[in-house]
């Protein structure tokens, strides 16, 4: 059995609940540690961000509709299903070059995130929400809203726990988003699409594109539909290019740059926070 | 007062009504509203003011002035100075001083003390403050009076109890402030705006420079002699006047950590487009094209006065404004007729007759942008009606103003036209209601006119934008959060969330 040929995988991207290649039909190759092409990703280009918008943008209604604890039971189920493919998550980050004890904490702590925020989904609304004694005859609430299709600037270190960390709270308050995948290894994130794809998550609520930043993040940040930007990525050139796109449609951005995602300071609902508005609804009290 | 034919039902019969139901609103032929002005020959205003930087008046460096007239008359009130970039950076210095030497070293206790000082003095000094709002401004005496002035005292006191408390503000999370707040306020609520800006400002440790607006300075400089009276230490507020280029020199300032902006969209855009790729924290509260949405169960009668407040409020100078009214179908006839009888009653004029209802347009330049919607509206074929008001000869007035048989595309409904005028569109269902309420880019607040809860929660929840008032319109306090969704801005101004943009989480 040992001159068994091997099953590659061939990696593509994750919009809208499938697994499309690139429109353009470009790839570029993967390589491991010692430079040998293990894959090919695709090399997403502008038609493909604006394909993915679409179905971002039809998810949101639904997916904000959600109760706070079904939200919750499906962050819950994608950490369930990242359990169980624990071992090829492990061997796709040691193909990107990671020693196998730091790509086991990776995976386990991605694990762990997920669980984190999947806690949070019913009860962030109550920290943040108040009721608001105003002085005339009103009841009066304030209540957080997700902003609405978040676009996703992951980092190319730790390319799985980068997704989770901005995934996680981006969705568990009920927004929809678009990632752009760590650049060198997006491997292991093509393959956290798959284990969203069965979890419950309704397609369309998490997409994911591979390529090269400098060829998609310009369209991604302008696209009129997106409402908030997530990055991660800390250069001052990046940074300035999304403030400059975000102000054309007053899109709010968060830059988080980030030393390691390993640190526990990543796990706070001020994430959820950041994308999320404050609805405020008054009604007379009286007869 | 008058009778008005009966309605028929369709096999010809008259409907049974109650016995008032076909009376019509006719107050002039019944009685009629002498004149009822407030007076004003007390107000003391200086011929010319200087800005306000480290405590004192000082002249501007380079000794430009402007001049703010009374938009009711037309005739000049007072020079002002424009503040240039050297002056911005006078003030922002005082700023930095005030916030590292004085402002930042004292206890919560004592910063919030000063604070509730400013309200004080403002609840003092409310009816002057409210005859000069509407003599610079161009609104009613009445709505300065009742709403702005008393609001502008409630926000600060509101915000002095937070002061002490910030430790009970953000769960898990130290909050520190800031440091110097950059801040430019619009003309529609001069006071208020204000005390929206500086109240959480100073409550949360920062110091500020704050710009009023060009063709409302002055009762942000009463409030600047105010802040001498109060004791409060120099350099801690800072008032500079101007127009765009020293806002801008504020936006621009490399020492200031934060801009709050009130004004509209298209400005916010600019801003937030010359703040890119700086480290600088920036709030906006941008422009409104707010939906009020009256089902078929609604109050009518309360309705009908929600959307004349929704409207005509403050000239509809008002991000917030009501100003697309989407009636159900089954209703539309009937609510628009009601509507127009009421908008018959509706005194234009005076800004300080107690009467009046509708003030004077706040500048030349509005004005023309208003009349220039309005032959834009008739132009995209959109059906115009007027209440028979009569307006002054002097002064820059418009009559409350209805535009029926408009689309969604028009740009009569879809821009922002910040006056008395309401488009009117008509639904068969709620679904339909709350597309059309949304399809605009802004998202700031809506209202829901029905008797019936769950549709007000479905509504409400589905209707993006950062205000829903359900069977009311138009109410603010400082306890509640404001702000908008989309292109309306970012952040909220008000309540605890209001706190937020003005404090670094640790």
């Amino acid at each position: 059995m040992s001159d068994r040929i091997e099953v590659l995988k061939t990696y593509k991207t994750y919009v809208g609940g499938k697994f499309p290649r690139s429109e353009s039909g470009k790839t570029y190759p993967i390589k491991d540690a010692s430079g040998s092409v293990i894959a090919n990703a695709c090399r997403c280009t502008r038609k493909d961000v604006r394909d993915a918008m679409l179905p971002a943008r039809s998810a949101f209604g639904d997916w904000s509709g959600r109760s706070g604890y079904n939200r919750g039971q499906i962050l819950y189920r994608i950490a369930e299903m990242l359990e169980g493919r624990k071992e090829q998550f492990i061997k796709e980050l040691e193909l990107g070059g990671m020693k196998a004890k730091a790509a086991a904490e990776e995976v386990n702590l991605s694990i762990d995130r997920l669980v984190y925020f999947a806690g949070w989904t019913d009860k962030y609304p109550q920290v943040f929400g108040t009721i608001n004694p105003v002085a005339s005859q009103h009841f009066n609430f304030t209540a957080p809203e997700p902003t609405g299709v978040v676009a996703i600037i992951s980092t190319d270190e730790s390319p799985l726990l980068s997704i989770v960390s901005q995934v996680a709270p981006v969705i568990a308050g009920g927004n929809s988003c678009v990632v752009l995948a760590s650049e060198t290894n997006p491997l292991v994130v093509v393959s956290f699409g798959e284990v969203l794809n069965s979890s419950d998550v309704p397609g369309g609520v998490v997409n994911i594109l591979t390529g090269f930043r400098d060829e998609m993040l310009d369209h991604l940040t302008k696209h009129m539909d997106v409402n908030a930007v997530f990055n991660s990525i800390d250069n001052q050139e990046t940074r300035k290019l999304i403030d400059l796109n975000a102000s054309i449609s007053v899109k709010r951005v968060h830059h988080y740059p980030v030393d390691s995602w390993f640190d526990e300071k990543h796990e706070n609902p001020y994430l959820i926070l950041e994308f999320q508005e404050s609805k405020t609804t008054w009604h007379p009290a009286g007869v | 007062m008058t009778q008005s034919t009966k309605e028929k039902s369709q096999n010809g019969e008259v409907k049974p009504t109650s016995p008032n139901s076909d009376l019509k609103l006719d107050f002039n032929s019944f009685w009629s509203y002498s004149d009822a002005p407030e007076s004003s020959g007390h107000i003391k205003l200086k011929e010319k003011y200087d800005l306000f930087i480290n405590g004192e008046f000082v002249a501007g460096k380079k000794g430009r002035m402007m001049n703010t007239i009374n938009p009711s008359t037309e005739k000049p009130l007072a020079e002002f100075t424009e503040a240039t970039s050297e002056d911005v950076d006078a003030a922002v210095k005082s700023a930095r001083k005030a916030y590292e030497k004085t402002w930042s070293k004292l206890s919560g206790k004592e910063r919030g003390k000063y604070i509730y000082r400013l309200a004080r003095m403002i609840q003092e000094h409310a009816k002057d403050l409210a005859i000069i709002e509407s003599m610079d401004g161009g609104k009613p005496i009445r709505e300065s009076r009742d709403v702005d002035v008393p609001l502008a005292a409630a926000y600060f006191f509101y915000y002095a109890g937070w002061a002490d408390k910030l430790d009970y503000a953000f769960p898990g999370r130290k909050a520190d402030p800031v440091g110097v707040c950059g801040q430019i306020i619009p003309w529609n609520f001069p006071l208020l705006m204000l005390s929206w800006k500086i109240a959480p400002a100073l409550a949360a440790g920062n110091t500020v420079v704050l710009k009023p607006a060009e063709t409302t300075p002055l009762t942000a400089l009463k409030f600047a002699e105010i802040c001498q009276d109060a004791g409060l230490p120099d350099g801690v507020v800072n008032i500079v006047t101007g127009a765009g280029p020293t806002g801008a020199a504020i936006v621009d300032h490399p020492d200031v950590d934060k801009i709050a902006f009130t004004g509209s969209t298209e400005v916010g855009k600019i801003i937030q487009k010359s703040l890119a790729g700086t480290e600088k924290k920036f709030t906006l509260e941008l422009g409104g094209k707010g939906p009020n949405i009256v089902f078929e169960d609604a109050p009518i009668d309360q309705a009908v006065e929600g959307i004349i407040n929704s409207i005509f409020f403050n000239q509809g100078h008002v991000c917030c404004a009501g100003s697309r009214l989407l009636v159900q179908e089954g209703i539309s006839d009937k609510l628009l007729k009601k509507l127009k009888e009421r908008m018959e009653t509706l005194i234009v004029g005076d800004p300080l007759d107690k009467n009046t209802d509708i003030g004077a347009i706040n500048s030349k330049m509005q004005y023309d942008k208003i009349n220039e919607y309005l032959e834009i509206g008739v132009n995209e074929g959109a059906t115009i009606h007027q209440s028979s008001v009569d307006i002054p000869e002097n002064g820059y007035f418009c009559k409350p103003t209805l535009f029926t048989d408009v689309g969604q595309s028009n740009r009569i409904v879809q821009e922002e036209i910040f006056g008395p005028v309401l488009t009117i569109q008509t639904f068969r269902t709620p679904e339909e209601a709350i597309d059309k309420a949304n399809n605009t880019p802004f998202g700031l607040a809506g209202g829901i006119w029905t008797d019936k809860g769950s549709k007000i929660f479905k509504v409400s929840q589905k209707i993006r934008s950062g205000v829903v008032w359900a069977n009311t319109f138009n109410k603010f306090d400082p306890t509640s959060p404001f702000g908008g969704y989309k292109e309306s801005g970012m952040g909220r101004e008000g309540g605890l969330h209001g706190l937020y943009p003005y404090v670094n989480l640790k």
